[in-house]
This record gives structure tokens, sequence and C-alpha cells, in this order.
């Protein structure tokens, strides 16, 4: 028994960094960012070749047969280079809402697609995981969809997409079934595209496992944002540690100040402990399930404070520099920002995190 | 990462729960500085069943085991659950006793860890005087060399227990003319030795949890110093090291954090329980998470610290983290008790003995002490972020 990554986790997660460190640099990232017909497919392809993919699909349906924590891994390396590509619906959420709610034939038909990298799924639970606003919200009847979703993850690219309808229960869609529309969202965050998509009459396929499914879903959504959120601060924070031993003013480096020196200490000391929770919250997902729901809410709700005091310190440290669009610290800025309100703020998180161990009705 | 519990550690937990069903009527806490017989009798059991100085070699008064996260953790979590009190943490135990492990010669590892362990030889800390506080290092009570013993002069601050504990570990001044850090030793001797002399210090609280302590030619034998003459100050650091641990303590928060909980589920206000009022609840699930990260930031040391591997900044942001926290778990059951919260000392609507009241002003004195809170960051940011040092100045 121990509390700590194994060293072949630590490895994975150093070679994706290393590889992400190329296939998703600063200026690849900006490129994308800056470019709507860009759709990352050599970034794709890179994460595919790394395995990610199948990261959480097993090994009898071609994929890698890990857990949540090597996952959470991942998801903390993606943070660290903002990178974009489908990874939190389309590699995990879509994969495990298929393990834990697919029949044998629909875990067959398309697992083996997503882990060899051939489709991409969206994945659509932004409303009854975060609630509904604007009138949005999917319903289910007779096999058909109605309604639209927002916030749904890869919508332009994805070939199908899993779809939570407001009662929970969740669906499978193909991409090209009739009535089903697609646009845009433009968010703060270019690295990570996400859409609207609408439902006419549309038919879809159920995932029988249900409204338990939902939640494990959403569990396993906090814990990765956290995770990403984990990484991004982290960079943040090393980035305006090096400005600080960089930068001179009135002839002394600015970190020698214990303004500055401070600023520096407190969000290392904040995010410290994080890095723990989120290790705990995901591997509670697979070995300690009772107590998944809750430590994924806190995982959630802390890292999004925590990380929004890193994102606006951080940037504070970089003095002028750190609003610019040249320095570029403001794609972790932007990062962080969209993964505080994705699967619901930590208002409502905390809510929910009363409400998960009984203390309120 | 592994935590699951093998059939060996679900016995293990049994064990611990039987024992203390079983000797529930034996529950005594330390009570004060001076623990009454009950409460030695408790820490006797303790450990003799390897529920306190569980890892302290059997030689010096300890049980004995190995060192192992998950009996730690199981023991902490029974401990909890059942309200019992736990072992002793008094300064001789938890800042003494491991720097005696660490550095002390043979003879004063045998001499003083078992009796402190039983809660026997009761110690206080000599460590800050009133112009060396943050600058420890610039502190002045000198002992002079006289034949084979020092002679001590000078005074001490923010000494907790010293009214009542029988002996000190002091830092005091030995080479008044080497280099600051080098002049200084650890040095161990009894209260009751001629010339020391002890004032109460009153804080915020109303009541003295500090002292102030005059020495006035305290003669000592030289054999008393721990670590080697003018090593002082690195065998400080090693317990210092240890005081922060014990200060950012994770169980402790953990348990206030259990009573802040159930304080919020039974007290009510207009007839609603106070956890059920929105604004309280979201103050307390943000505390929560505060508390469950540092309780995991904690199992990640002791598995360092097992493996040994360096704990790095995991280890340097406890102190800070830890006390805060106890701080505002105080401020959230103060605000949440609302008018009711200031009530103190005595009478007939005061909740808990009016202890919340009492942690949020001594936890305020706990940010402050054991090293201020802007010393830790400072700390975090030199040690752990490799920032630079404030520049000296010219001339001192």
């Amino acid at each position: 028994m121990d509390f700590s990554i194994t060293p072949d986790q630590r490895l994975m997660q150093d070679s994706l960094i290393r590889t992400l460190a190329g296939a998703s640099s600063l200026d690849r990232v900006r490129r994308f960012a800056g470019d709507a017909d860009d759709k990352g497919a050599d970034i794709h392809a890179a994460l595919a070749d790394f395995g990610l993919t199948g990261i959480v699909i097993p090994e009898e349906f071609g994929g890698l047969g890990l857990r949540l924590l090597d996952a959470a891994l991942a998801a903390e390396a993606l943070g660290r280079s903002v990178s974009p590509g489908p990874f939190l619906g389309a590699y995990v959420l879509a994969p495990l809402a298929l393990r834990l709610a697919g029949s044998k034939a629909q875990q067959s038909e398309w697992l083996p697609k997503i882990a060899s990298g051939e489709i991409i799924a969206g994945v659509a639970i932004a409303e009854p995981v975060a609630g509904a606003r604007d009138g949005a919200g999917v319903t289910a009847s007779g096999g058909k969809l109605s309604g639209k979703a927002l916030f749904v993850t890869d919508a332009l690219i994805a070939d199908i997409f899993i779809v939570a309808a407001q009662a929970g229960d969740l669906h499978l869609v193909r991409g090209d079934a009739a009535g089903l529309t697609r646009s845009a969202m433009t968010t703060i965050d270019q690295t990570r595209p996400l859409g609207e998509v609408g439902f006419d009459g549309t038919p879809a396929e159920p995932l029988a496992g249900g409204v338990h499914a939902l939640d494990s879903l959403r569990d396993a959504g906090w814990t990765l944002l956290a995770a990403d959120t984990l990484g991004a601060a982290q960079v943040m924070i090393e980035k305006a540690v090096d400005y600080a031993k960089e930068r001179r003013q009135f002839g002394r480096v600015i970190g020698s100040f214990q303004a500055v020196k401070h600023m520096c200490a407190e969000m290392a000391a904040e995010l410290e402990p994080c890095r723990s929770l989120v290790w705990y919250a995901a591997y509670a997902f697979d070995d300690a399930p009772g107590e998944a729901s809750l430590t994924a809410a806190h995982a959630k709700a802390h890292l999004s404070e925590v990380g929004r005091f890193i994102a606006r310190t951080a940037t504070e440290v970089h003095g002028g520099m750190g609003i610019t669009d040249l320095l570029g610290l403001h794609f972790w800025f932007k990062r962080i920002g969209l993964n505080r309100q994705l699967l619901g703020g930590p208002e409502r998180v905390r809510r929910l995190a009363a409400q998960i161990q009984g203390l309120t009705a | 990462m592994d935590l699951r519990l093998t059939p060996e550690m679900e016995a293990f937990r049994d064990e611990v729960r039987t024992f203390l069903a079983n000797h529930r009527d034996h529950y005594a806490g330390e009570a004060g500085a001076r623990p009454r017989e009950a409460a030695l009798q408790w820490q006797r059991l303790l450990i003799d069943n390897g529920y306190a100085a569980r890892t302290i070699p059997k030689a010096y008064g300890g049980y004995g085991a190995e060192p192992d996260i998950l009996k730690t953790r199981i023991i902490a979590e029974e401990f909890t659950r059942a309200g019992a009190p736990r072992g002793f943490a008094n300064q001789g135990i938890s800042m003494l006793v491991p720097t005696l492990l660490e550095v002390g010669s043979e003879d004063q590892k045998k001499r003083w860890i078992g009796p402190t362990l039983r809660g026997e030889v009761v110690w206080c800390q000599g460590y800050s005087e009133p112009g060396a506080g943050s600058d420890l290092a610039s502190l002045q009570t000198k002992a002079v060399e006289d034949g084979e013993d020092f002679v001590i002069s000078g005074s001490k601050i923010w000494t907790s227990t010293a009214a009542q504990a029988d002996m000190i570990f002091c830092l005091v001044r030995t080479e008044p003319d080497a280099a600051k850090h080098d002049g200084i030793s650890y040095i161990l001797f009894p209260m009751t030795t001629p010339g020391i002399e002890v004032r109460p210090l009153k804080t915020m609280t109303g009541s003295a949890e500090f002292n102030e302590v005059f020495f006035t030619d305290v003669r000592v034998p030289q054999s008393a110093v721990v670590g080697g003459r003018g090593r002082g100050w690195f065998v400080a650091n090693a317990t210092l090291k240890h005081e922060r641990g014990m200060l950012g303590d994770p169980n402790a928060t953990e348990a206030r954090m259990h009573s802040l909980i159930e304080l919020m589920k039974s007290e009510t206000v207009d007839g609603e329980r106070l956890i059920d009022n929105p604004v309280m609840c979201d103050r307390l699930m943000q505390l929560q998470a505060r508390v469950m990260a540092q309780k995991f930031n904690g199992l990640r040391l002791l598995t360092s610290s097992m493996t040994g591997e360096p704990a790095g900044m995991a280890g340097l942001v406890v102190k800070l983290q830890g006390c805060e926290l106890n701080h505002q778990i105080a401020a959230l059951a103060i605000d949440a008790l609302g008018e009711l919260g200031v009530l103190y000392e005595d009478g007939p609507h005061l909740r808990a003995k009016g202890s919340w009241q009492w942690n949020y002003m001594f936890d305020l004195g706990l940010i402050i002490g054991g090293g201020t809170a802007q010393i830790q960051k400072n700390i975090i940011a030199e040690r752990g972020l490799a920032l630079p040092r404030e520049p000296k100045l010219a001339s001192v």
C-alpha cells in the first residue's frame, strides 16, 4: 500500500510531456487557436500514437486498459502544454460511457474504433450535470432525441455523440443522423473546441446503463478537469518563478523582493496539496467507489479556486508582459478559466458535494 | 497508488477497534501541560499496544514497530471515529524525541526518550528571545564555560508549559566570537536548577499559554549539550522541521473539521439547521476540500518518508497551510453560531465551553509562532522554488 504514483506512471507522464513539447508546442497551439480551419490532425495523430485514444479502453477492445489515475496524469500533461486535441470527451468520457452503460454489441462496435483513432466521439452531458441554461436540454422519446446540447466536446469533428438527456439517460447518436445540427461555440479558450448540437427527432440508440453511469461520467469529468488545471497552474507557477529570477528592477531580480517572492510561495503552497487531492480522486474512481463522487467534487471545486488564484497571480508576477499575446501566458489563464465552469462552477459543485455526503437534501 | 486494505490490514483495523471498544473506560486526554494519573495510564496503555510512540525503538521506551503508513492511518481513523484521545503530542514528544533520535548520544537517548514518551518528564522549549524571534539565530542568552559547566544568563520568551515543565531544551550562545549560526549550542537542563525564574505571559485568550523565562547564573554541566558544542543551530533546525510537522498535523485538523460538521448539523437558527444555509454550507465545503487535500498531502509525505524520497514542496507547505486551515475552521464555527459564537468562559448558552473562540484566538498565535506565515513563505520560496534570499543590507 502506498500513496504515490508508480515509476511507470511517472515515466508515462514524463514521456507524454516530452511528446507534447514537440507535437503541441506553444507555436503550434498558437496556430491552432488562430485558425478555425485548423483541425489539429497532426496533434490528434500524436495523441493516438502515444496511445491516449485507448487509455481507458479495455485491452480486449484494442485499448491500454488503464485506470482513471493514468488518464488524470495524462490530463495533467495536456494541461501543462495547453494542448489542443480531443481528450476529455473523446478518449475518456465517451469510452467510459460505453464501458459503463453500453451493451456488449455497442462496446464491440465502437470501442475498437475509438481506440484506433478511427473515430472521434463527442460528449454532450453539460445540461444534466451543470444545469440547463438558455433553453438547452435534450429529451428522449421513442428512440429519438429532441432539443439542444451546449458545450459539447469536439462537436464539429465528432463522428458519433454520447448524449445525456435531462433525465440522466445516455444515448448514442451517429454524427450523420437525421435532424442533427452542429455549430461552434467560441469560448475564451481556443485550445479546446466546443460546440452546440441540435436534435430534431434524431434517431438514437440508448446506452442502457442509465443514471448511475452519468454520475460516474460526471465524477471522471470533474477529476480530469481538476487534473488539467493542476498541470496548467503548475506551469504558470514555473513561468512566474523563472520570470521573477530573471527580471531586474531597482537593481535586483524581482524575485528577491518579498512582495513578489511571497506571491510565488503562496501559489506553490496552494497548489501542492491539490496534487494529492487529484491523485486520490482519480484513484477512488476505480478503487474506492464509495469515496469517488465526493473526492471528485472537492477536486473539481478546489482546483477551480486555486487555479483562478494562480492564473491571476502568475500573470501579475509577469507585470505588463503577463497580459500580452506575445508571451502567450493567456493560453494557460484561459484554459484554467474554462475548466472552472465546465461541468459546473465551484458553487454548484460544492452544493452537490454536500448532497453527495448526505449533509443536505 | 494502492490504498486497498489487505486481510492483514482489515484484521489490524479490527484489532484497533476492539482495543478502543474494550478500553472506553480508560480514555483520558492530555488536558493541560502536566498530565493527570489517568492520562499517564492511558498513555502507557497506548505505548504498550503500539498506538503511541509506535515507531520509536523498544530500547528507548517506544513500541518498536516498522513505519507503516497504512497502520498509522488506520490508527488515526479509528481513534477519530471512537472519539478516543490520541497519545500525547507535547513538545517533548513531538520535538525533542525526534531530535535525540537523530543526533542525541546513546546516553541521552536512553535517559530521556522513555520517560518523555510516558509523560513522566515534561519539557519546554527555550528558543525565542525578546530580541530573537523570526531572526532566531541572533539569540543572545549566553553560556559561559566554567570548569565542567556552562553558566547561563539571559532570557527566553514564548515558552509554553515552562511553569509545569521538569526540563528545558534550550538554545544558548556558547561561542560568542563565532559567526552567528556557529556559536549556538542545544542544551538540556532541569527547570529546578537554581537561577531560573518563570513569569506567565497572559495572551488574548485570557489565559497564560506562554511564559517568559529568566536565567541568572544557571549552572549546567557541559555534558548536557546535544549534537556537539556550537552545532546547536543545526540541531535546532532538525527540531523546527518536526515542529512544522506538528503544527500542521492534518489529523488534528480533520478531527476539528468533524466537530464543525457536527455543530452545523445540530445547531439551528429560526428552526433551520446551520448547514442548510447555502452560504454557510458553501464555506463548509470549501474548507472540507482543503482539509481533504491536506490529509492526502500528509499521506503522500508519509509515503515519501518511508521510501526515503525527499518530500520537497509537499513538506514545506504543511505548517503554513495547516495552521491557516485550523484558524478558518474556528472562524466558520463562530460565524455559523452567530451571536452565540461570541459567548466565552461560562454561561448557560455557551457552546463547546467556548473552545471555538479560544481556538480562533490561540490558532492565530500558532500562525505566528513556530516560524511566522511570512517566514514559512520565505522558506517555501527559497528552498522550494530556489528564489533568491533578501539581499543583506550594506551595513547593519
